[in-house]
């Protein structure tokens, strides 16, 4: 009998799921915040948006995985019933909220939720999410049915529109900061938070229309680029590489001083995270600790140019860079020897200890004479190009006679075009002896040393190049900020840096950039987002190690083996001929 | 005759002086701090007696979150990452347990049965929460290589905290006062704080019950089968699968008892609070010796005395202003040096360099 | 003929176990020589212990007049000794023919400054090491494979490619550590002539742990038997097929009132039986 109802139950099952996934999206805060955004103006937002996707995915999920029969009829009972568990769920959880005060302990649990739960509708409104989790839970089952040439574009449309209502914000103000026309098109396509509904209208139309007609042009295009003789090819890359040259310089003058601290904060982390990736992701060797690195570039640039009342010598950015990096080399050395004969996770523990000491030493009353102790080091000389008015007294700025990088705008210029140097330093180690040379170790610690690797040698000069890295990131840092602190410098930094690299895939210099972005520059861009990235850092990790460990752009090596898969499938005769 | 480079006798050079250098330096703290302290008599007996029973009783806490590291590393060879957060859950759960019976005034007519239930409903939450982490984060990857896990381990860590953060928002609970353990109690002579001397007690009563477990239960002999070898194990009818599941529930029970024991002292909660006793328990089970349940009871108390004492012994008479600040680095700087001088741990048995 | 290496009288222990005890033992130049004995007895220990991967407790290695047992792995294999492993291990995760690459490491130079400026000689240097690799490759008859990962390759290219990266490090002394496991006939039967081809046309020293005795008595010059880390019998193959103290070690007493070669077949017959 249980047997025979058996997509029943695992439709309530993963109705349930998603109920409790809902649950626990509102009790941490999320749908309360989340609903302050829209994603498309008095109609949906981000926090519905998201109820919703939870009931039907797990209606998608649901219908997916029965196995009973693939008639259209159960495949929608079983969507909606998972959906309707969900909404249940909710409807549940609203009740029980409604009956004990739940906010003695969670502190979300607030009447603001249980309104946006029941859309203020008291009782009534538990009804409803019944009804639109089964809504939902319909609609996920019906996109499971749905033809994979329909569905596809289907759905990339909707997550670009999502995409689009995210960042609506961003785009209504660069559109309007242009004025005239661009600023009334922005007024009527983007809202204050999200897309209106004539906005989402005409994107839904024209991002559907382009995805259809799209599907199958990319290969052309490829295929047409491919046939250009040499020259052409070229040409065709000089005048990309120009365009997004010209993108990149133009782009702090449009966007504003917002979006180009964005990039900057982007490039040191990208900084760090080559750096990182150059120990991690090349030699295997998990640092914890790596903030540290990043902390003794930004001191030795700090106590080197501040007019405050810890700066040492007054010199020049310019000047303090090279030492500040040298600095860092030789912090890479320090930490790196005790640590050479440890491995794996001990590795890990050993240098997040390292990380940790630098940090409460620098923070310490017992170097405050030296590192400013909890106040931290302020009044940092901004970089100019030009010259440089002599020092005068403590607390005074100098006079830059010339372009001084004073905001984001400027520092951007700095902060992209260090990026760029160290990412290409990275490319030429990673195919040179050198870079084999780590991924040997990487890969086998002892065959490696067996090949006539020196292991001492090669992992110091890990630690050496990617501390480099770090500290010219922190040199960086100090001047966008203007001023240290011991606290700035916390394990969450050295987190965030290798949960880079690992969503970007280990080893992989693109993968690196990319997880930059999409780790340290979505959460900037959206303040709501940014109040729980960390939670979302967490499941990220997980998940990525559950589904995806390569990461998301993975290294050169493993695309190449695809590759070659796709053009001679193995036909291997497994004999030695002598 | 060996064709040596420079810069590779430089490097040999260097990494031996450098480890060299670092070992005598520590000693000569030690050593130096140590004398001018005691001969300088800046403290009376009564305050190093003081010190040393704060050490024992922040040590018996590490010890017993240690135990939890100590165990899973013993049967997956895994660094739980997340274990400082399960001990956090357990601080947690056991404060609304806790404020719940002291509001209903359970707690202050009968502090000692209450505070056994608290502990005992920490124990449970830490040990669900543990056996689910287990199953939704772990248990895939066994197999895959050992920075996975890890990794994944460190997302379970940053999950739990700001999943922590969400629920009871950022802010320190200050834990309930229960007038019936304020105040000390006369031992030998010493007047000794109260809860200390709590902490001491139900945390050495849980070890034993712990070691009863592991040494005398069908299960802890199939617990050290499975260390021993997992596959012989699941040869001779053992199932693995269970056995992992109960290591985790059992340390993280130990780890949520910890933390109803260290908001006890402390009286306060927070959801960053499990990160450095963490790293200091684990520091203490790899001075006992990893994968090693007494060495990790020991190491727990060793670091617990030496990170209560050292401050005043060692660093304040060599011109160190404030040295408790540096109490923590005191901790790490062991865990690097056991690392590096003793990978083997005070009782150990097993070797980190081949981790 | 003199000898290229040279154990004398090495001891290593591991605890109370003594799993080498007092060998003395020696290559000639030029030459094929055997290690042979049942599981656990020592051989893979004592060739960790030629390569550096365990340091010796007591004795001595020497290799061309040096003393090389107070050396590093990478020291030693400076000097001409490279080595395979009983359970190959490759890189896994890099193509075969970085896998190559990494074995020349010792024969390239360039410092990481000039890599990353990308100097004319660092790049001459690459491209020689590349061209090393490929004819590497091709000899051992992996043509086309060099982008191939190495975890992606058949079992037996993957032995072949052990050994191709063992010769990158161009070694006079090659230490295979029972390179034909997992083979069929046919393969052992290339094997042995590929081993051949190695010490006839390169001039390479090879040290050998086999268990397959029909490559065993094939090619080798000389055989060493351990046994519970003993050296129980050295000497030619027709000497080391009639020695009592052998046969026994392997089948037990008794047995070696049997025909050793009916013996040796039967060995070898279960040998392969277990692998397969």
């Amino acid at each position: 009998m249980i047997n025979k109802n058996n997509f029943l139950w695992n439709a309530i099952k993963l109705g349930l799921l998603g109920g409790t996934i809902g649950i626990f999206f509102s009790l941490v805060g999320m749908i309360e915040v989340f609903s302050k955004r829209d994603v498309i103006e008095n109609v949906i937002t981000l926090g519905d948006f998201m109820l919703l996707a939870t009931a039907a995915i797990s209606g998608f999920i649901a219908t997916r995985s029965q196995t009973n029969s693939k008639t259209i009829t159960t495949n929608l009972v079983t969507g909606t019933l998972a959906g309707l568990t969900t909404g249940g769920l909710l409807a549940l959880f609203v009740w029980v909220g409604s009956q004990i005060n739940l906010r003695a302990v969670f502190l979300n649990a607030s009447p603001v939720l249980f309104d946006l739960l029941t859309y203020k509708k008291g009782a009534n409104g538990a009804w409803l999410l019944l009804e639109y989790g089964a809504l939902a839970g319909l609609i996920g089952s019906l996109l499971f049915g749905l033809p994979e040439k329909t569905r596809k574009p289907l759905t990339n449309t909707i997550l670009f529109l999502f995409g689009m209502a995210l960042f609506s914000g961003l785009f209504r103000v660069v559109m309007i900061n242009q004025e005239g026309g661009a600023a009334k098109l922005a007024k009527f396509l983007f809202g204050q938070t999200g897309l209106t509904l004539s906005g989402a209208f005409i994107f839904f139309i024209i991002v559907a229309a382009f995805t259809s007609l799209w599907s199958g042009q990319s290969k052309k295009i490829q295929g047409s680029y491919a046939r250009l003789p040499k020259k052409g090819q070229i040409t065709v890359r000089v005048i990309l590489i120009a365009v997004l040259a010209f993108i990149a310089i133009a782009l702090p003058q449009i966007s504003g001083p917002f979006i180009a601290q964005v990039i900057v904060v982007v490039c040191l982390y990208a900084m760090m995270g080559l750096g990182l990736n150059i120990t991690l992701g090349f030699a295997g060797l998990l640092d914890l600790g790596f903030v540290a690195f990043f902390a003794v570039g930004a001191y030795t640039v700090g106590l080197l140019t501040s007019y405050g009342p810890f700066g040492l010598e007054h010199i020049s950015f310019w000047a303090a860079v090279p030492i500040a990096v040298l600095a860092s080399m030789l912090f890479g050395a320090i930490l790196g020897l005790p640590v050479l004969g440890v491995r794996g996770d001990y590795l890990a523990i050993a240098t997040l200890g390292f990380g940790e000491i630098i940090r409460l030493l620098a923070g310490s009353d017992f170097l405050a004479k030296y590192f400013g102790g909890p106040q931290g080091i302020i009044g940092i000389q901004k970089p100019c190009l030009g010259t440089l008015e002599q020092f005068v007294k403590i607390d005074v700025p100098r006079v830059c006679d010339g372009l001084e990088f004073a905001g984001p705008k400027e520092i951007y210029y700095l902060a992209l075009a260090s990026a760029i140097l160290i990412a290409f330093i990275a490319w030429r180690l990673q195919s040179s002896r050198l870079g084999r040379a780590w991924m040997a170790i990487r890969e086998d610690e002892d065959v490696a040393e067996a090949l006539g690797i020196n292991l001492i040698q090669t992992k110091l000069l890990a630690y050496v190049l990617g501390a480099a890295f770090a500290g010219l990131g922190g040199a960086i840092f100090t001047v966008l900020v203007g001023s240290i602190f011991a606290s700035s410098m916390q394990l969450n930094v050295s987190i965030n840096v290798v949960a880079i690299i690992i969503v970007g895939g280990m080893g992989s210099i693109p993968g690196v950039i990319l997880g930059a972005i999409a780790l340290i520059g979505l959460p900037e861009l959206l303040r709501e987002v940014s109040e729980f990235r960390y939670l979302l850092y967490g499941i990220t990790l997980i998940i990525m190690m559950l589904a995806k460990p390569e990461g998301l752009w993975p290294s050169q090596t493993i695309l190449r083996e695809l590759k070659h898969n796709e053009i001679m499938p193995d036909t291997e005769s497994p004999n030695i001929k002598a | 005759m060996m064709r040596t480079s420079f810069s590779e006798r430089l490097t040999d050079w260097a990494v031996n002086g450098f480890l060299w250098g670092f070992r005598i330096l520590i000693v000569l703290i030690v050593v130096i701090g140590t004398f001018l302290t005691i001969s300088s008599g800046k403290y009376t007996n009564e305050q190093w007696i003081d010190f040393i029973v704060s050490g024992i009783s922040q040590g018996s806490i590490y010890a017993l979150i240690a135990l939890g590291y100590t165990m899973v590393y013993g049967i997956l060879r895994m660094i739980n990452f997340a274990h400082g957060e399960i001990f956090m859950t357990g601080a947690f759960s056991g404060y609304f347990f806790a404020t719940w019976l002291t509001s209903t005034g359970f707690m202050n007519t009968n502090p000692y049965i209450g505070l056994t239930f608290s502990i005992i409903f920490a124990m449970l939450i830490s040990a669900s929460i543990a056996m689910l982490v287990e199953k939704i984060a772990y248990r895939p990857l066994r197999g895959a290589s050992r920075l996975v896990p890890l990794i994944s381990a460190i997302g379970v860590s940053f999950f739990l905290q700001y999943a922590f953060r969400g629920f009871f928002g950022p802010g320190v609970y200050a834990y309930p006062s229960i007038d019936a353990l304020d105040g000390d109690w006369n031992i030998f002579g010493i007047e000794i704080l109260k809860v200390k001397i709590i902490v001491v007690v139900s945390a050495f009563l849980m070890m034993a019950i712990l070691y009863y477990v592991v040494m005398f239960t069908k299960m802890g002999k199939a617990m050290r089968a499975v260390s021993e070898n997992k596959d012989v194990a699941s040869l001779m009818g053992i199932d693995v699968n269970r056995v992992i599941v109960t290591t985790f529930a059992l340390g993280a029970a130990m780890a949520g008892a910890a933390g109803v024991l260290y908001a006890l002292i402390f009286r306060q909660v927070s959801f960053y609070m499990g990160i450095v006793p963490g790293v200091k328990a684990f520091t203490a089970a790899v001075l006992g010796g990893i994968g090693n349940i007494p060495g990790a009871m020991v190491g727990g108390l060793v670091l617990g005395i030496l990170e209560s004492v050292g401050p005043a012994l060692f660093l304040e008479s060599i011109g160190i202003d404030r040295p408790y600040q540096l109490k923590d680095a005191i901790a790490y700087i062991m865990l690097v040096m056991i690392l590096l001088f003793r990978p083997s741990g005070i009782l150990g048995e097993r070797v980190s360099k081949k981790a | 003929m003199t000898s290229i290496l040279t154990a004398k009288k090495v001891i290593k222990r591991f605890g109370g176990l003594v799993a080498v005890n007092s060998v003395d033992f020696e290559i000639p130049e030029k030459s094929i020589v055997s290690i042979i004995g049942p599981n656990g007895a020592g051989k893979t220990t004592f060739f960790n212990c030629i390569t550096g991967f365990g340091k010796i407790d007591e004795g001595e290695i020497t290799f061309e007049g040096t003393q090389i047992h107070r050396l590093r792995p990478d020291q030693i294999t400076r000097l001409g000794i490279s080595r395979t492993y009983q359970n190959i291990r490759l890189f896994p995760d890099m193509s075969a023919l970085e896998n190559i690459l990494v074995g020349q490491h010792l024969f390239l130079h360039s410092s990481w400054i000039s890599a990353v400026l990308s100097t004319p000689k660092v790049r001459a240097e690459e491209k020689m090491a590349l061209n090393e690799a490929q004819r590497l490759l091709n000899f051992v008859d992996l043509k086309g494979k060099g982008d191939m990962l190495a975890r992606n390759l058949p079992y037996g290219a993957q032995r072949r490619l052990e050994i191709a990266r063992a010769l990158a490090t161009q070694p006079k002394l090659l230490l295979l550590d029972e390179p034909s496991a997992g083979m069929n006939p046919r393969e052992t039967e290339d094997l042995t002539a590929f081993i051949r081809k190695l010490r006839d046309e390169l001039g390479i020293s090879i040290l050998l742990i086999e268990h397959h005795m029909r490559v065993v008595m094939g090619i080798s010059e000389r055989i060493t038997v351990l046994d519970y880390g003993e050296k129980i019998a050295e000497g030619t193959p027709k000497e080391i097929q009639n020695n009592p103290r052998v046969i026994e070690a392997y089948l037990g007493r008794g047995a070696a009132t049997e025909g050793m070669a009916n013996a040796h077949e039967r060995f070898a017959d279960s040998k392969n039986s277990k692998s397969n």
